[in-house]
């Protein structure tokens, strides 16, 4: 236990090794490692069903792992020490439609023992101070998500994992979100962001580039560009999907007898 | 475990249900409806003393054990359970915030619908108010439990909906309520000897028939309550902090 926390660089927020997952009898995610370094905006990238909510799910820890290690601040992904340091917006927001906005993050604090300064704080950092005696369910889509988002923002964790939080939002709302996240960043806060929209990637520190259940590049969004020669990363991404097949065709052919 | 956040539970339960009121009108006025329509069918007064105690047992008990389990579905479904399995909430705290919120609702049910048998219908029964409303209570606490478990076996609200006539017609059955258990083929007795509701009616019928606390209702009361507490563990053993 000791060794393997003192193996890990101390800036990681998030190592994973070999890390691989089935779900219903298929592999999702097959032989996944990277590090997320503390304090920074990690964008998460590929097309949707590559295995990106799936990898989020084991890495806040409520996911069942076939095999692979996942650390998070030093500990065992899931573990109960992590419950108050992690912060998890699903894809789909997690909160209840029958409740108001305050009411929905009322309770949320309480959970995590959060005071009602920080109940307030978050309404007001996600922009849903006008709509905080609204009940969920009347809440727009992109509303809604934000109220999720605010969920895990509650208690100022050290890591937050947030599946797609931009999707459907106006442009404006979207980048006074990556306004925010650089704002948590610069805290101290290390932030673990996915998308499918390439124009996000830009925004991140580094980018993790996934498909089909694994990491085709991890790097900077400068030094993917640089190294693929691409204009943008939507063609960044088609540079490497082609490098990797390049890579792995004779591979495969010598592995089979 | 922690109280705060069990109380915390049974709050914001309580707050969705303030927010639905039909829901809680249903729960409610149901049962007092039945009850009104029971009495009206016999329509004699010693035919009502002896069928609406233990009725007044198995009202509750359904309509809960459908609310809860309901509900606890939404919660799975809906990602807040996943949500909270993330966070520092013990899955007891869960469960026992859940049994608080609607024992709570209960009372106020077992309230409505005693308050209107007793004035009203002109129920009369021989035992104490105070023990027809604690043995109700508890047989609606057994709905909610036996609800939070029977969710775990439904993955869509049709199959939740349809555990309430699994799980609980059957009981209804060889409870007693439509022949006598002792009339019954003995693989059928014994079958309701191990069932919870057999002894939720046999309390409240005891309370309608008997003036004093009896050795059998004390160890239906004692059976009921210990069939809440597995229940609520089993519940709680059904929840996973991680899933496939």
């Amino acid at each position: 236990m000791m060794s393997s926390t003192s193996a890990d660089p101390p800036q990681a927020a998030v190592s994973v090794r070999d890390l691989h997952v089935d779900r219903g009898g298929r592999p999702v995610l097959r032989g996944v490692s990277f590090e997320v370094p503390r304090g920074s905006v990690v964008g998460l990238l590929g097309p949707s069903g590559c295995g990106k909510t799936t990898l989020m799910r084991a890495i806040v820890g409520v996911q069942i792992v076939k095999s692979g290690t996942v650390t998070v601040l030093g500990r065992p992904a899931g573990d109960p020490a992590l419950r108050r340091s992690v912060g998890y917006a699903t894809q789909t927001p997690a909160v209840y439609t029958d409740l108001t906005v305050t009411e929905n993050l009322r309770y949320f604090a309480a959970v995590l023992g959060a005071s009602h300064r920080h109940v307030h704080r978050a309404i007001e950092e996600v922009g849903l101070r006008p709509h905080r005696d609204r009940q969920a369910a009347t809440l727009s889509g992109g509303q809604r998500s934000r109220l999720s988002l605010a969920v895990a923002l509650l208690g100022e964790p050290e890591l937050l994992v947030l599946d797609e939080p931009t999707v459907g939002l106006d442009p404006l709302l979207r980048l006074e979100l990556w306004e925010l996240f650089h704002r948590l960043a610069s805290r101290g806060t290390t932030l673990l962001i996915s998308s499918h929209v390439m124009d996000e990637a830009a925004r991140c520190r580094r980018l993790l580039l996934m498909r089909d259940g694994e990491i085709l590049a991890d790097d900077t969004p400068e030094a993917l560009r640089a190294r693929t020669k691409a204009a943008d990363l939507e063609e960044v991404f088609l540079h490497l999907i082609a490098e990797r097949r390049e890579k792995s065709g004779p591979r495969e052919k010598e592995g089979r007898p | 475990m922690s109280p705060a956040i069990t109380l915390a539970t049974a709050r914001r339960i309580l707050s969705q249900l303030r927010h639905d009121h039909r829901t809680l009108g249903l729960i409610v006025g149901v049962p007092s409806l039945l009850m009104v329509l029971l009495r009206y069918i016999f329509d004699q007064p010693g035919m009502f003393d002896r069928v609406g105690p233990p009725l007044l047992g198995v009202f509750p008990l359904v309509i809960m054990f459908v609310v809860t389990s309901v509900a606890t579905l939404r919660e799975r479904a809906g990602g807040t359970l996943e949500r909270l399995m993330t966070m520092p909430l013990g899955k007891l705290d869960l469960l026992l915030g859940y049994a608080l919120a609607f024992g709570l609702v209960a009372l106020l049910q077992v309230g409505v619908v005693l308050a209107i048998s007793l004035t009203w219908l002109g129920l009369e029964p021989a035992g104490s108010v105070g023990l027809l409303v604690a043995a109700a209570v508890l047989s609606a606490l057994l709905g909610v439990a036996l609800g939070l478990l029977a969710s775990a076996f439904a993955r869509t609200e049709f199959q939740a909906v349809q555990l309430m006539p699994a799980f609980v017609l059957p009981q209804a059955l060889l409870c007693g309520l439509f022949v006598p258990r002792e009339q019954m083929a003995g693989w059928l007795e014994a079958i309701s000897t191990v069932m919870p509701l057999t002894y939720a009616v046999e309390a409240m019928q005891e309370v309608g028939r008997e003036p004093e606390m009896t050795g059998t209702l004390a160890v239906d009361i004692a059976v009921i309550a210990g069939c809440v507490l597995a229940a609520l563990v089993l519940g709680a053993a059904t929840l996973r902090r991680r899933t496939p």
